[in-house]
């Protein structure tokens, strides 16, 4: 026994799960199911429980035919081909298709877990086929994954964070967790690691990004600050990813810094221009639909100046996308919206009439490639591009929204996280967004976080319980 | 006034949840919401009166308090609604009755009770309070009780049906005609079986994040119990009236089946429900019209009680107070109807005709 635990609570226990979001959530009661004793410690207060999952709407499962709610099939091998298309190869093959062959299972076990569903949601018809909705959204189907494990007999603490493990080699002796400020040692079989990414801790996006991470706004839990990820990569755990890879999306820049979740995102794109903070424009606002170029405006911002830059469009768009939790800004002309968002009213006037002048109009459709786009203008726009010249003129400022991190601990389709030295780690198991690296080496397919908490999750807990002997 | 601050919160919160929309799936207030993009008075009128306060898509937000969105849609549209029963209310100077709604249905129904006593007394010798006759109409003649709760109920048939105009006015459907048969049809099923008080299929919320089921149970007790008294009284003035058959009746006869069937519902749902308000996270609740609320339901109650005790002590000294005592809750209730929160029943079901024709005919 080492010096100072006499004045610690103890704890035994077969799996330790850390982390109270869906990933967490699923592996405890998978664990939970095979017999093994289970204990979830959550470093969030109960209204703030499973961080990120508490935001989501969906998951992508692989699936043959239409459900109820599944407008369509949805192969494994569709799946795969989404995926090493987003990801441009860059994923653990092996590991992913053995995701995608399991994710078909999880719809039927997560429902008998009591998460409910429902048809994709006004606004989201493009998802119908390959995802599956929550029905009342990601907290209510947390609160479905809480009550089962309650009912289960799984030991929950909220205002838990672990602090630190006592790992040797690729042996976990045992974690130490302040519970409501008393410091507890929990000594347990196996362990469960689902802690989310380090998106919440901005000195550590810095290391990275550098300043520029000071304007970057985090779309979900304020409470996902890596130090679980770092503790193990600092104990010997191997890393996987790319430390700069995350899913960033723009979202309005009027956002809270953590936490402003869905309401703060914007589908306007495609419908006007995107300019920088010198009122010039920067990339193809029209180069695919939507929901396929979502994800990477995040960086594209990112990249910009001060990181902000304004989405302009006109009053004949301003009813065609879902609106968001701010009004745009509005103006009777480009000079008046110009001085309203502190840009050049020259600049921006110039790069409207610009783009106006090289606008080929032709059959505006926005649910198809249509044949509307810029003729010699750098970047063009592809699609959908139609003059900027119908008062009142809108703008909605926008920053980096950071989802989620990639880096993460490596694991093996066990979910068992390997260390760097070589080989796995005995009873050390991961899941969810701090393994999502291994899957996700860049880009990301809606949906695809949840499939990753939930299938590794199920997995991680049957293999802890597994090992802790049951 | 705190109508409108009600009315400035609740369309903000209608602009939170248009943009996130994950509740869409748990009743019909976000589908309709979906329907709009921008929100009148009206509108959210209506939407507050579609809402059965079943409490879901409190427990499911992630933006409900403490977070910083502070997005309550239970507690808000309840407050609307409770609001938007005051000023759809005739005549308009009977309105304050909503203000201090416990206090004012206690007094009116104070009074009826001390009338018929009074009543009773006056018109008879005292002595027929307590004889030992069995027979209401010799306490009060038949005639007399139907002209006096005929007009109590027509009275409040009209105050209804004009709140009612109101209310189908302000959320924007006057232009529609109220009687397509389909919709009204969807809407008395949903009505009926109470549909979007389940949460979206699991049961209500009431004290935390476990749903129940009771508060929809416990209304339908009140309710078919409820309806089931009024059934009682109609079959009996029917068989009075072309069977040449009053009462009293034998426990096998109609208005006795259905009388104590109604009765016992309306004497174990209320009981129910006003658990279920008490016990209930305050967060969930207009905190401010728990008078109302309790109001309605007690005296629905006691109506229900009084009628039984009345049925079992009919040949006893007893009979001539117990009538003076039902009578007395039957025209207050009947009398403030339109001042009550039985309106809720009228605008909610109003609201989801409007919700069946939207769907059907689009907005
Ligand atoms: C706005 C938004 C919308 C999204 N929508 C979707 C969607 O529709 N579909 C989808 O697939 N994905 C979506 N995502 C991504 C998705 O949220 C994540 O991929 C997923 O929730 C990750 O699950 P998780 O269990 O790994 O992490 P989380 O749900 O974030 O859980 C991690 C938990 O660990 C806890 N924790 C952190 N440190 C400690 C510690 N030291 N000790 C104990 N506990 C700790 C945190 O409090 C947190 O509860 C969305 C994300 C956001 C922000
Ligand atoms: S109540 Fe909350 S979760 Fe539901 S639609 Fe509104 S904002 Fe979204
Ligand atoms: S409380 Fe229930 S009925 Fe009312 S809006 Fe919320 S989910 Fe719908």
């Amino acid at each position: 026994m080492r010096e100072g635990d006499q004045a610690r609570e103890r704890k035994e226990v077969d799996v330790l799960v850390v982390g109270g979001g869906n990933a967490a959530l699923c592996a405890a009661i998978a664990a939970r199911w095979e017999g093994a004793s289970v204990m979830v410690l959550e470093k969030a207060p109960k209204f703030y429980r499973g961080g990120n999952t508490r935001h989501t709407r969906n998951m992508r499962c692989a699936h043959d035919e239409a459900t109820d709610f599944l407008t369509g099939p949805y192969t494994e091998d569709e799946f795969w081909e989404d995926l090493s298309r987003v990801t441009q190869g860059h994923t653990d093959e092996a590991l992913a298709k053995h995701m995608i062959a399991e994710s078909k299972a999880m719809l039927g076990w997560i429902t008998r877990q009591g998460v409910r569903f429902q048809p994709s949601l006004g606004g989201t018809l493009s998802l119908g086929r390959t995802n599956s909705f929550f029905l009342g959204g990601g907290r209510a189907m947390l609160n479905a994954l809480y009550l089962t494990a309650e009912k289960l007999g799984v030991e929950i603490h909220y205002e838990a964070p672990v602090t630190d493990f006592d790992l040797v080699g690729g042996h976990c002796r045992s974690a130490t967790a302040r519970i409501f400020d008393q410091e507890v040692v929990v000594e347990a079989k196996s362990y469960v690691v689902a802690a989310g990414g380090f998106e919440a801790n901005i000195d550590w996006l810095k290391e990275y990004w550098g300043e520029p991470a000071d304007n970057f706004l985090i779309r979900g839990t304020p409470y996902n600050r890596g130090d679980i990820l770092r503790l193990l990569l600092d104990k010997g755990v191997q890393p996987v990813g790319d430390p700069t890879q995350c899913h960033a999306v723009a979202i309005d820049a009027r956002a809270p810094k953590f936490d402003g979740g869905i309401i703060t995102r914007l589908d306007c794109v495609v419908f006007g221009i995107v300019v920088n903070k010198n009122a010039e424009r920067f990339y193809d606002e029209g180069e695919d639909f939507w929901p396929k170029r979502y994800a990477i405006w995040g960086r594209l911002v990112a990249a910009q100046p001060d990181q902000i830059a304004y989405i302009i469009f006109d009053a004949r768009s301003i009813e065609m996308f879902m609106p968001s939790l701010y009004p745009p800004i509005q103006a009777e002309s480009i000079g008046e919206l110009a001085q309203k968002l502190e840009l050049s009213p020259e600049a921006l006037s110039d790069t409207v009439n610009g783009f106006n002048a090289s606008v080929h109009e032709g059959t505006f459709d926005h649910t198809v490639f249509d044949d509307c786009h810029t003729e010699g203008l750098t970047p063009p726009k592809s699609h959908w591009a139609r003059r900027i010249e119908a008062p009142p003129f809108y703008a909605y400022p926008v920053r980096p929204g950071i989802t989620f991190t990639y880096l993460g601990t490596r694991i093996d389709r066990h979910s068992r996280m390997q260390m760097a030295k070589g080989g796995g780690a005995e009873n050390l198991f991961a899941a969810g967004e701090i393994m999502a690296g291994n899957v996700l080496g860049q880009g990301y397919a809606a949906g695809v976080g949840m499939t990753i908490g939930s299938v590794f999750g199920r997995i991680a807990g049957e293999e802890a319980a597994r090992h802790a002997g049951h | 006034m705190q109508a409108t601050s009600h009315i400035t919160e609740a369309e903000r919160l209608m602009t939170i949840c248009n943009s996130c929309r994950y509740c869409e799936g748990l009743c019909a207030v976000f589908p309709a919401m979906e329907m709009r993009r921008a929100f009148s008075s009206g509108d959210l009128n209506y939407l507050a009166n579609l809402c059965h306060g079943c409490g879901a898509c409190y427990v499911d937000c992630q933006f409900a308090p403490p977070h910083e969105f502070d997005v309550n849609v239970p507690k808000v549209l309840a407050q609307v609604r409770n609001d938007s029963y005051r000023s759809y209310a005739w005549p308009a100077f009977l309105q304050p009755m909503f203000d201090r709604n416990g206090l004012a249905i206690a007094l009116v129904t104070a009074l009826s009770i001390a009338a018929f006593i009074l009543g009773f007394a006056l018109w008879h010798e005292p002595g027929v309070l307590f004889a030992e006759t069995g027979n209401f109409y010799r306490v009060m003649p038949h005639t007399t009780m139907v002209t006096i709760f005929g007009a109590a109920a027509l009275f409040a048939l009209f105050a209804l049906t004009m709140g009612y105009r109101a209310f189908w006015k302000d959320i924007g459907a006057s232009g529609r005609s109220a009687n397509d048969a389909p919709s009204l049809w969807q809407a008395m099923k949903d009505a009926g079986s109470l549909r979007y008080l389940d949460g979206g299929g699991v049961g209500c919320y009431n004290e935390n994040e476990r749903p129940t089921d009771n508060r929809r149970i416990y209304h339908h007790l009140t309710f078919y119990g409820f309806l089931l008294c009024f059934a009682a009284t109609t079959s009996g003035t029917l068989l009075h009236y072309f069977m040449d058959m009053p009462a009293p009746y034998a426990w096998y006869q109609l208005p006795k089946l259905l009388g104590t069937a109604g009765g016992i519902g309306l004497a174990i749902g209320p009981i129910g429900l006003l658990k279920a308000k008490f016990a209930r996270d305050p967060d969930l609740v207009d905190t401010s019209r728990l008078g109302m609320d309790t109001a309605f339901t007690v005296m629905l109650f006691l109506t229900g009680v009084s009628g039984l005790l009345l049925m079992l002590l009919r040949v006893t000294p007893a009979m001539g107070l117990l009538l003076a005592l039902h009578l007395g809750f039957v025209f207050a209730l009947f009398l403030t109807l339109p001042y009550s929160k039985f309106v809720h029943g009228l605008y909610r079901f109003g609201a989801l005709v409007h919700y069946a024709m939207e769907r059907r005919f689009g907005i």
